[in-house]
């Protein structure tokens, strides 16, 4: 039983960080500083997701397993704002903000 | 196991790492911006992987108040920059 | 090499990499962002370290309360630098003070390295004496229990801060309110994030104070997480600060320091000592004294960022 629980946690968290790896790699070639700010907020969030989803299972107890995903909620939260606040920063400004 | 964790962490870390060099020098403070944003989510990820390998208690209280916080940089950058302006037409008022 | 000390070392080679950034930043922002970011690998440091408590204080003051008041003030500087002249340190001085922060480093790291394994400590004694305070948070029991005439002290400093703050303010201001007034149609997404924000922030600031007797977590924590969330109201302009000459604001500013100090001299009155608790009765005692310092603290904190008075007082 626990092999498989290890199983899904280093699936899932394997998934989250190759999520994370094509965040940074968008973040590096993407041309302008809108579309950065969409592989910043979509893609690394997701990764977190899939990384508090591996770890769920490892959890100490049912509290620390609703944190997590209380986390992961409120990432998704200020990711998004984030993305509306800063996107409207450099459309205000143009883009040499 | 642990060092499957420690490892993933350390990827994290590598990308949090890459991701900055390239944003804290761009050009413009949005993309500044984002550096804060990036070691938010980046940050709690790694924190989460090394505290599950490390066996630390009580962890996930910094994690939530870090995701709590996390967009209050890019609040704080909006509302310094932007004190009484115009209505924006893209608001629909 | 183990995986974990790859992983520490890479820790600290980030951190020290964005610190030098930080000082070679170009401009104020830019400094401004790279010292969050800082404050933020600081956590993880700490966590490396085992010392949650003070990862906690880390996250909640770093990026919550110091990175708004940094950022506002690298915004308000960056007016005054394109308006003004830009005359920074330069040469001779500013080396002198790069060659001192250096020796200081050097001798830092020089005591660490070389403390022998078993440093001089007390932690044995502490916790061989935590079952009498009733607090399972060693931290908790030395900040309240074993040291608290230093910890009631650190709460007059932030009260001196305040009014260290409000002494900028012009005459005809004293005793008006800080920050921008309400807005009539605040703008949408940060009224969104704050109106979400806020009640979470307030339950998890309670929990982490509760919470702190026994993990890690305290008074402290739980203030600054209560700070940020007015915090951050304040800036989406759903609500506007307090005029500073109110009343309540000035009692709930000293409420802290005054229960503390006068839970020290009841303690010397019905405890024998000063600053000492009844037996049995340690930890309601700790806990009453420190739901008032959450009180002064979520109330200090937002005051020091928002600033000093720029309205008039309302008759």
């Amino acid at each position: 039983m626990s092999l498989v629980v290890d199983l899904f946690s280093v699936v899932a968290i394997g998934a989250g960080v190759f999520f994370f790896l094509a965040g940074t790699v968008g973040l590096l070639r993407f041309p302008d500083p809108l579309s950065r700010l969409h592989a910043l907020t979509k893609a690394d969030n997701l990764g977190l997701g899939l990384v508090v989803l591996g770890l769920l299972p490892r959890s100490e107890s049912l509290l620390s397993a609703l944190k997590l995903i209380a986390i992961w909620a409120l990432v998704q939260l200020a990711g998004a704002t984030a993305a509306q606040l800063v996107g409207r920063a450099v459309r205000r400004k143009g883009t040499a903000a | 196991m642990t060092e499957f964790l420690l490892a993933t962490a350390g990827v994290i870390l590598f990308t949090v790492a890459v991701g900055l060099v390239r944003i804290l020098g761009g050009p413009g403070d949005a993309d500044r911006l984002m550096a804060a944003q990036l070691i938010g989510t980046g940050g709690i990820g790694a924190l989460l992987l090394i505290s599950a390998a490390t066996g630390a208690h009580g962890v996930e209280d910094v994690a939530l108040g870090l995701a709590l916080l996390a967009a209050f940089a890019s609040a704080a950058f909006v509302n310094s920059a932007a004190p009484a302006e115009a209505p924006d037409p893209a608001d629909g008022r | 090499m183990s995986v974990l000390q790859a992983l520490d070392i890479g820790l600290a080679f980030l951190v020290f990499a964005v610190a030098a950034w930080t000082i070679f930043a170009p401009g104020a922002f830019a400094a401004t962002v790279g010292y969050v970011v800082y404050g933020l690998l600081l956590s993880l440091v700490w966590i490396r370290l085992f010392a949650v408590d003070v990862a906690l204080t880390e996250a909640a003051i770093g990026s919550g309360v110091t990175g708004v008041l940094l950022i506002g003030a690298a915004a308000r500087l960056r007016a005054a630098e394109t308006a003004g002249s830009e005359k920074s340190l330069s040469g001779s001085p500013r080396l002198l003070v790069a060659v001192l922060c250096v020796l200081v480093a050097m001798a830092l790291a020089g005591v660490v390295l070389l403390l022998p394994d078993q440093g001089p400590s007390l932690a044995p004694q502490s916790m061989q004496h935590l079952p009498e305070t009733g607090l399972g948070n060693p931290v908790t029991a030395v900040l309240i229990a074993y040291r608290a005439f230093d910890t009631m002290l650190e709460k007059v400093v932030l009260v001196l801060a305040v009014v260290g703050v409000w002494s900028l303010a012009a005459d005809q201001y004293w005793g008006g309110a800080p920050g921008e007034a309400r807005a009539e149609r605040p703008e949408p997404t940060l009224a969104f994030l704050a109106q979400i924000l806020a009640p979470l922030g307030i339950l998890v600031g309670i929990h982490v104070f509760w919470v702190g007797a026994d993990a890690p977590g305290g008074a402290f924590q739980g203030g600054a997480i209560l700070a940020a969330m007015w915090i951050i109201v304040m800036m989406a302009r759903l609500t506007e600060a307090p005029q500073t000459e109110a009343f309540w604001l000035r009692l709930a500013l000293v409420a802290g320091p005054v229960v503390f100090l006068a839970a020290g001299v009841a303690g010397a009155i019905f405890a024998g000592g000063f600053f000492a608790y009844p037996p049995g009765f340690a930890k309601p005692a700790i806990l009453f004294i420190e739901a008032f310092m959450v009180l002064s603290i979520a109330v200090t904190l937002p005051m020091l960022v928002a600033g000093p008075p720029r309205r008039e007082p309302r008759q």
